[in-house]
């Protein structure tokens, strides 16, 4: 008799039953996006000893811009093989995006496990000049505001309003990266106080160098399964039971930048408050944006915040919102977490964001 | 465990090859607000919103849906961007279309645009990269020895095409959406304009286009309501698919694909369909270069291989001929191609033509009609079937 966690979202149980993911580095120098992924698909897998013939969907997160040609996820379809051919799907967004299009599917019942996976590497281009133009083509990208400046904007926001001090934002970073020693993926990992990083010159006040995530080329792969088929693939399946995600308006001029009302919202209808949280992986590319995030979810100071180190450790754009599911589930997986909330974010200053509930059985 | 789902709310936007007068923004609340109009809701009734485009390059913009919550009134809700190449509008209806067959949403609004005035296409299509085979030429020099492929195996005469490019913009002429309104469109003049990649002449080939389309997709409760508000029936959505297959692999048959042969399969296990030919009353089909119309026939399985242009040739395509099985009554993509809504817009007549909404491009009493989008190198395939009857 297999046991379920009740449910917030959806009315089938959905698990995260594998995850693998890239080692992050500043600059993968001799393997394409192709080449990078493939190892991460075999493995992820590998892991539950399934192939790409055992799952019904394969859904893909990616940017175009990042790689500056277009369809990048075209070619990155041969990490998977897809012949004879599948059921496939690409978002251009983060990969946890994909992953919900794949939980969406999984709900209707006609399939029982999908390859979710992710991509996107820093390296080739210069990310301040590409992130800029992700912004409305009108009013803000002719400013060329890169993404350090705009999220120094929110963390002088936060110290106006009285929310936060730059020590707050050293605490962090000092913490993410001191977890990240014990993450074998992460790309910065430090053991320094909180005092020593003060010391750090200003690379856009408020914000230092160690309140900046670092660039980074990664990639990464979930499997889900639905139902019983988890339990096949999984001793202790870490279960979806609350996902959701939501939109704020673009122009930064028309946000409270203290605070996070999608991710308010997400994290209410996804139902983070219906139980104490042991772990949350947050999407927090800037040491500010974790303490917006924290407060918007309701967590306290008994959660065991990004123990992966967050995107404070490696943010490979695209997947470092997937991976950030796949560290919670890790979590659940080891009984180190009965509960956990994994986060998502894209768009300037938290514009968009996607709440997961992660749970044991 | 699917909900059952129904188109019950359409918009689109003229096409022509420069709307100036609007931004991204205002190009895509045209269509949306139209949809909305007809669903009798307001952006107030969205619970989410589904975006698709090509390429981010053919603008200039990345990932643009961020800018454009504001537009599609998508603040406060969640939104999807989707992208799967050329078949991205298909498949941006399907993915909207789930989530409420998944039980998780009532009233969901899907779009999908392109501006293409606001770059260039065969440049963004065309960027060189590392380790990779050029496309150089764009889209039709990638087609065009697919085509030559299937002439040989088919023995088809050389002016299948030129058929089908006079018959869609003939089509068109019924259609007051389309971009292209050729007036005096002949064979003749098919045949005069100039060769672009053999056996592709120019007016054998889709038009660079602006413009958007916008559906609504209802639950059932959904669509209960919309009926009593406007009067006008629902398009009922009976099966949906989408496969991929690599660009690259010996094993691939180009001009076949077996991700459209399967696609199709799997969606008429669906809804039903044993004799597509007679079973469908009519299909909006994605043929960008005239010569896909015969391909297509073959590959989705309404004669014999090798027979398609069979019936392009007897006129069992046309609306005008009174053939029995019309295909692409809007124009077609030879007659508006906004990219990234090219495929929508293949959806989206489908279910206009069931809701009896096509005006003068209508076939009499539709009641099962076919939409399909295909993209990348005839590799990414996105089908619907969209019925009167409540599935």
């Amino acid at each position: 008799m297999t046991v379920f966690p009740p449910l917030t979202s959806g009315r089938r149980p959905v698990g995260v039953v594998s995850f693998a993911q890239h080692d992050n580095v500043r600059r993968e120098g001799r393997r394409n996006d192709v080449e990078m992924l493939m190892p991460v698909v075999a493995e992820v897998f590998g892991n539950i000893g399934i192939t790409k013939d055992d799952v019904g969907f394969i859904c893909s997160g990616s940017t175009d811009y990042l790689v500056g040609g277009p369809f990048s996820f075209v070619a990155a379809l041969d990490a998977v093989g897809v012949w004879p051919p599948r059921a496939e799907s690409h978002v251009e967004m983060d990969a946890a995006w994909a992953l919900y299009e794949a939980w969406v599917l999984l709900q209707e019942g006609q399939i029982d496990a999908a390859l979710v996976y992710g991509f996107g590497r820093s390296s080739p281009g210069n990310l301040s000049e590409i992130l800029a133009l992700q912004l409305d083509p009108y009013y803000m990208a002719p400013l060329w505001p890169d993404p350090t400046s705009l999220a120094a904007l929110q963390g002088q926001a936060l110290i106006d309003a009285g929310l936060a001090t730059e020590a707050d934002f050293a605490a962090v970073a000092s913490r993410a990266r001191r977890a990240a020693l014990a993450n074998p993926h992460a790309q910065v990992a430090y053991d320094r106080s909180a005092e020593d990083l003060l010391r750090e010159q200003y690379e856009v006040a408020p914000l230092r160098r160690h309140a900046l995530p670092p660039l980074s080329d990664g990639c990464a792969a979930i499997v889900l399964a639905a139902g019983d088929r988890a339990y096949e693939l999984c001793e202790r399946p870490a279960f979806i039971t609350g996902i959701d995600h939501r939109l704020e308006a673009h122009a930064i001029g028309a946000r409270d930048l203290t605070r996070s009302p999608s991710t308010e919202l997400a994290g209410q209808k996804a139902g983070v408050a219906k139980g104490s949280v042991d772990v949350a992986e947050l999407h927090a590319p800037f040491a500010p944006q974790e303490l917006i995030l924290a407060r918007a979810l309701g967590l306290g100071a008994d959660v065991d915040i990004s123990p992966s180190g967050g995107a404070l450790a490696a943010n490979p754009l695209m997947s470092a919102g997937l991976i950030r599911i796949g560290e919670a589930s890790r979590a659940i997986w080891s009984g180190r977490a009965d509960r956990a909330v994994a986060h998502a974010t894209s768009g300037p200053c938290l514009q968009q964001n996607l709440v997961c509930v992660l749970e044991g059985a | 465990m699917s909900e059952r789902c129904a188109v019950i709310g359409i918009g689109q936007t003229v096409a022509k090859s420069k709307r100036e007068d609007v931004s991204i923004a205002g190009l895509v609340r045209e269509a949306a607000i139209m949809a909305l109009d007809d669903a009798g809701l307001t952006f107030a009734d969205i619970d989410a919103v589904v975006v698709g485009k090509a390429p981010d390059m053919f603008e200039g913009v990345m990932m643009p849906e961020l800018y454009l919550a504001g537009a599609l009134g998508a603040v406060g809700k969640p939104m999807i961007r989707v992208h799967t190449a050329g078949s991205v509008g298909g498949s941006t209806a399907i993915v909207a279309a789930h989530l409420v067959a998944a039980g998780i949403h009532d009233r969901v609004l899907t779009v999908a645009f392109e501006k293409q005035s606001d770059s260039d296409a065969m440049w963004a299509l065309s960027v060189p990269q590392p380790f990779s085979s050029p496309l150089l030429a764009g889209a039709g020099g990638y087609f065009a020895p697919i085509i030559r492929a299937y002439m040989h195996r088919s023995g088809a005469p050389r002016d299948t095409g030129m058929r089908v490019a006079v018959k869609d913009r003939r089509h068109a002429l019924l259609n007051p959406f389309a971009h292209l309104h050729l007036a005096d469109i002949s064979l003749k003049m098919v045949e005069d304009s100039i060769m672009l990649w053999d056996p592709l002449h120019y007016l054998e080939a889709c038009p660079s286009s602006d413009g958007a389309a916008a559906m609504i997709i209802g639950s059932e409760r959904a669509v209960a309501q919309a009926e009593s508000d406007t009067g006008r029936r629902p398009a009922w959505i009976h099966g949906m698919a989408m496969r991929s297959e690599p660009t690259m692999f010996a094993g691939r048959d180009q001009v076949n694909p077996q991700a459209g042969r399967d696609c199709a399969a799997d969606l008429y296990r669906q809804s039903g369909i044993n004799d597509p030919r007679t079973d469908f009353d009519m299909a909006e089909v994605y043929v960008p270069f005239s010569w896909y119309e015969p391909m297509w026939l073959e590959n989705l399985g309404f004669c014999a291989e090798g027979d398609g242009w069979k019936l392009t040739e007897a006129g069992a395509t046309s609306l005008l001929d009174g053939g029995d099985i019309p295909w692409n009554c809007s124009g077609g993509v030879l007659s508006s191609n906004p990219i990234g809504a090219s495929g929508m817009l293949r959806f989206l007549e489908t279910a206009l033509q069931i809701r009896g909404l096509a005006g003068e491009h209508q076939v009499p009493d539709a009641r099962r009609a076919l939409g399909h989008a295909y993209g990348g190198g005839s590799q990414f395939f996105a089908m619907w079937v969209v019925g009167v009857d409540r599935p």
